[in-house]
């Protein structure tokens, strides 16, 4: 007991934080013992039937380095496995890109997409002249707090338009541009989250132009590539667009899910420089936050992950079951669709259809979003958005009724 | 070349510097052309004169990378995109469309002649770490006779890597289970949680059995000191931690980074090669009310150097003197002497105090797991309420850090330490490495007492405890025993006697005496 303090406790003042909205949801999920009950919340796949999937590939890596006799346990460098940073900026940036071929990439392995963005953010606010960064209105949760912490201050620029649920293009054209010079912009490589809504190409292409005339810093985060299309490459046409000027960027790589490697934190920070010169001090100082941090990454995840990536069979195997999952649902999102016409539920539900990737901004609000969790024991985030990777064409009916009673009784 | 009317016709020309940084000038260029002779408007004119007016301090090459910077938007002729042409019509044409360009008789060509110089130019080359530098720059030399005695990491005498049976065991128990690889919890993986509070202040534990325990699984020790670092930065606003002199040196990097201030307090005493309590005791005693003590759990690192039972009492008296708060890095338990709990007792007898106190733990060294990144921060309260709190703003710290730790590690311990066959099986091999350390430290103290002709006393090797050895060489000393020795080890005279073999004994001995006596 400490005499200083009433209760005894130093730690008396600290109060019981909320639970995060994301991942609360699914804290309240498991405390219901409602036999119907759906999480749509958090972005992790499953199956059909509803289960968690490690995708065979993954299986198989993990067998071999298992079963290797001559595998340690040693330290990694800071900067994480080298064989797995190669793979990983090959992977976002094209085997052929001039950056990689020309040494201008500075990559490092980091804890998936979470502790890449927040490498990267700690590198800005100590080496780039410019602390502000810009995020999509709606973006991720945790992107504000990851950059807040690091030391960067968090604008925003318009993004989704809720009347047509799509982009605000104008807006977001205008936001940036009045952006000051060399401000940092936060962009979705593929498959925004929570809105699934992404530029065409030819938005992006002035999007870059935009950038590039304004100075400003593209950071890209890349949670689901291959995920969102089916198609690695297309997937990346985003990132790749941007290096192809010459021009710096920083890319944020997750594979979480496009190789359902949630749990075990791989994921990648590329910085992409003018210079090999200026690329090799930049992974020098970026060692300097990673050390006081956690010293060295995780082995596990990057072998598997440099396994696969490197094996032209293992490869190919993953590019089946990567287009599979997103096959799945494309097909969810095409059913939710369908049924919710067919109950003749009101409103514009096209959006689900237009709208890429993992999540769906379905467009409900609060109140309705609370009424389908009370009544139907539907579990999602607050703003609305719903994880299409935890549907099955055997829960989607019940979703659809839900969706339904919600907007028909609350406006 | 371009014709005297081409250039008359742009008659108007005004150059707006609209902003210079170190890194990017961006020039604005009106140029008056009609849509009935857009190629007046010819990009090199404005290219000419953005080139006249440039710094002379840029060199050449930047000029003609200017130049094709310049050249409208096509970059890659070999990639699939066709981004524009640099044909100026259809530029502005372009550019008429564009909703933030204001088109009028005059077109207005908005380059951004991105000069070739990063914006992380300025971006200096950070020295190697001093640690984990060492392992680096061993790799790099070609001596048959080098020794790695930098890092902390455990070798056989054959100077291999070990990985434990026990892990090998555990892992292919997993892969068997086929688990999945969902995220865990922000807190991490509760089975690991349960056993690594439990193998720290023993399973009967009151504050266990009471709730009192905030467990948060961590990526290591690292990791685990990080949160806390984070959690004393937010919610004990301008408290000091007080660190031994000398310390692991990635303790100020961390406590720096969190931005916790910190201060040493006297530890080692080179003229007994021993703990110069005295010293230790004053410092905690003179720092301000509430300060936190980092505190080696076991095995202090460098010096191998621990406080006796009886003067680890006196520590924490003096500590609930001062109404300071322990904080413990136990990155050693069962590594030190062998025994899980023998190593623990430090902890175990200010937990038994009623203290409130943090312990870091890591399972890097004992189980081998380095590269896994697994250990825990537990944060002892006076109550279960406390200890809820407590754990819910932890969680906070680490859901921007990386959301949630890595599973493979948590669930190798969590097998490892919840199956009574296996701990048991991990209790003999954890014996059986600090033994082989042991024995090592026998050898080279033998050998250096029958090499050295100057008497010196080299009882300090027995009487340390742990994988460090802390020798007392200086800087250059060091420097010597690398530079002439080929014997790698960190600058503060530190040898990781985890990475020596019973072989290597005389070749170090003579190592260690040719750099005391002969280098200063």
């Amino acid at each position: 007991m400490n005499s200083q303090h009433p209760d005894g406790s130093v730690f008396s003042n600290i109060v019981r934080a909320p639970e995060d909205p994301i991942l609360g949801v699914t804290v309240a999920y498991n405390k219901d013992t409602s036999p119907i009950k759906l999480n749509l919340g958090v972005g992790a796949y499953r199956t059909e039937e509803g289960k968690p999937l490690v995708l065979n590939v993954v299986r198989r890596a993990e067998q071999l380095l298992v079963n290797d006799p001559s595998r340690v346990k040693e330290y990694l460098p800071i900067v994480g496995l080298a064989e797995f940073n190669k793979l990983s900026a090959k992977l976002i940036f094209g085997a052929d890109s001039p950056a990689i071929q020309e040494n201008r990439v500075a990559t490092v392995q980091g804890l998936s997409g979470t502790g890449s963005l927040r490498i990267g953010a700690e590198f800005l606010a100590r080496h780039y002249y410019q602390h502000t960064i810009y995020i999509p209105v709606p973006t991720w949760g945790n992107h504000p707090k990851i950059f807040t912490i690091a030391g960067l201050s968090v604008k925003t620029y318009r993004y989704y338009d809720p009347e047509t649920r799509g982009l605000d293009f104008k807006g977001l054209l205008e936001d940036l541009g009045a952006a000051p010079t060399g401000a940092i912009v936060l962009l979705h490589a593929c498959a925004h989250n929570p809105t699934g809504v992404d530029p065409t190409l030819e938005q992006w292409e002035q999007i870059r132009q935009l950038m590039r005339s304004k100075g400003l810093l593209p950071f890209f985060d890349s949670a689901y590539q291959g995920f969102a299309s089916g198609s690695l490459d297309a997937d990346a046409q985003s990132v790749r667009m941007f290096v192809a000027d010459g021009g710096e960027c920083l890319a944020a790589q997750s594979y979480a899910k496009n190789m359902g490697l949630y749990g075990e934190r791989v994921g990648a920070l590329s910085i992409v420089c003018k210079a090999a010169d200026v690329a090799s001090r930049v992974e020098s100082q970026l060692k300097l936050v990673i050390r006081p941090m956690y010293s060295n990454p995780p082995i596990h995840g990057a072998s598997i992950v440099a396994t696969i990536l490197k094996d032209s069979d293992m490869y190919n195997e993953w590019t089946l079951e990567l287009k599979a999952m997103a096959d799945r649902i494309i097909s969810m999102r095409q059913l939710l669709f369908d049924t919710l016409r067919d109950r003749g539920t009101p409103g514009d539900w096209s959006h689900i259809i237009k709208q890429i990737g993992m999540f769906t901004f379905t467009g409900l609000n609060t109140e309705q979003v609370a009424f389908m969790t009370k009544e139907y024991h539907i579990y999602m985030t607050s703003d609305g958005r719903i994880s299409m990777a935890g549907l099955s064409s055997r829960t989607v009916p019940h979703l659809a009724d839900a969706i339904h009673a919600a907007v028909t009784r609350i406006p | 070349m371009y014709s005297a009317s081409a250039i008359d016709k742009a008659t108007e020309f005004c150059f707006l510097l609209c902003h210079e940084t170190s890194y990017n000038y961006k020039y604005s260029i009106r140029v008056p052309v009609t849509e009935s002779n857009p190629h007046h408007c010819d990009p090199i004119i404005p290219l000419l004169l953005a080139m006249t007016i440039i710094p002379s301090k840029m060199m050449a090459s930047t000029m003609l990378s200017l130049v094709s910077a310049a050249l409208p938007l096509q970059e890659n002729h070999k990639g699939k995109m066709n981004l524009g042409s640099s044909d100026c019509s259809s530029f502005l044409r372009k550019e008429k469309r564009n909703p933030f360009m204001k088109t009028k008789s005059f077109g207005r060509i908005n380059m951004a002649i991105a000069v070739n110089t990063s914006r992380f130019e300025g971006v200096t080359m950070a020295p190697p770490d001093p640690i984990l530098g060492v392992s680096e720059a061993f790799r790099a030399d070609n001596s048959e006779m080098k020794l790695n005695l930098g890092v902390g990491a455990y070798r056989t005498e054959e100077l291999q890597p070990y990985v434990l049976n026990v892990v090998k065991k555990a892992e292919n128990l997993m892969l068997e289970r086929g688990e999945n690889k969902e995220y865990l919890p922000i807190e991490g993986l509760a089975a690991f949680n349960k056993v690594t509070a439990e193998l720290l202040f023993g399973a009967g534990n009151p504050v266990i059995e009471q709730q009192r325990v905030a467990t948060v699984q961590g990526l290591s020790g690292t990791g685990s000191l990080r949160l806390a670092a984070a959690l004393i930065e937010r919610y004990f606003p301008g408290a000091k931690v007080l660190i031994s002199s000398p310390t692991w040196g990635n303790h100020k990097n961390i406590f720096n980074d969190a931005r916790v201030p910190w201060s040493e307090y006297r530890y080692y005493d080179p003229k007994t090669v021993g703990l110069d309590f005295d010293g230790m005791i004053s410092d905690i005693k003179a720092a301000p009310e509430g300060s936190f003590v980092l505190l080696h759990g076991c095995a202090h690192n460098p010096t191998g150097i621990d406080p006796t039972p009886e003067q680890w009492e006196k520590i924490a008296d003096v500590i609930q003197e001062k109404n300071h708060i322990p904080f413990f890095d136990v990155a050693y338990q069962g590594f030190a002497s062998g025994s899980l709990d023998a190593d623990a007792s430090s902890v175990r007898l200010f937990a038994a105090r009623g203290m409130e106190l943090l312990v870091a733990q890591s399972y890097s060294k004992n189980l081998g797991l380095y590269a896994e990144r697994i250990g825990a921060i537990n944060v002892v309260c006076s109550s279960a309420d406390a200890a809820a709190r407590v754990k819910s703003q932890l969680k906070r710290i680490a859901r921007p850090m990386y959301s949630n730790p890595p599973i493979h590690g948590a669930r190798i311990v969590a097998n490892v330490v919840g199956d009574p066959a296996l701990f048991n099986e991990w209790k003999e091999e954890m014996e059986l490495m600090a033994g082989r350390i042991k024995n090592v430290r026998q050898k080279l103290f033998d050998s250096l007492s029958a090499k050295d002709k100057c008497g010196k006393d080299w009882s300090f090797i027995l009487k340390q405890i742990g994988m460090f050895s802390f020798t007392g060489l200086s800087k250059v000393q060091s420097e010597n025993m690398t530079n002439k020795w080929h014997v790698y080890m960190t600058k503060d005279g530190r040898i990781s006697l985890a990475g020596l073999s019973l072989a290597k004994c005389e070749y170090l001995a003579d190592a260690i005496i040719d750099s005391f006596h002969c280098v200063s």
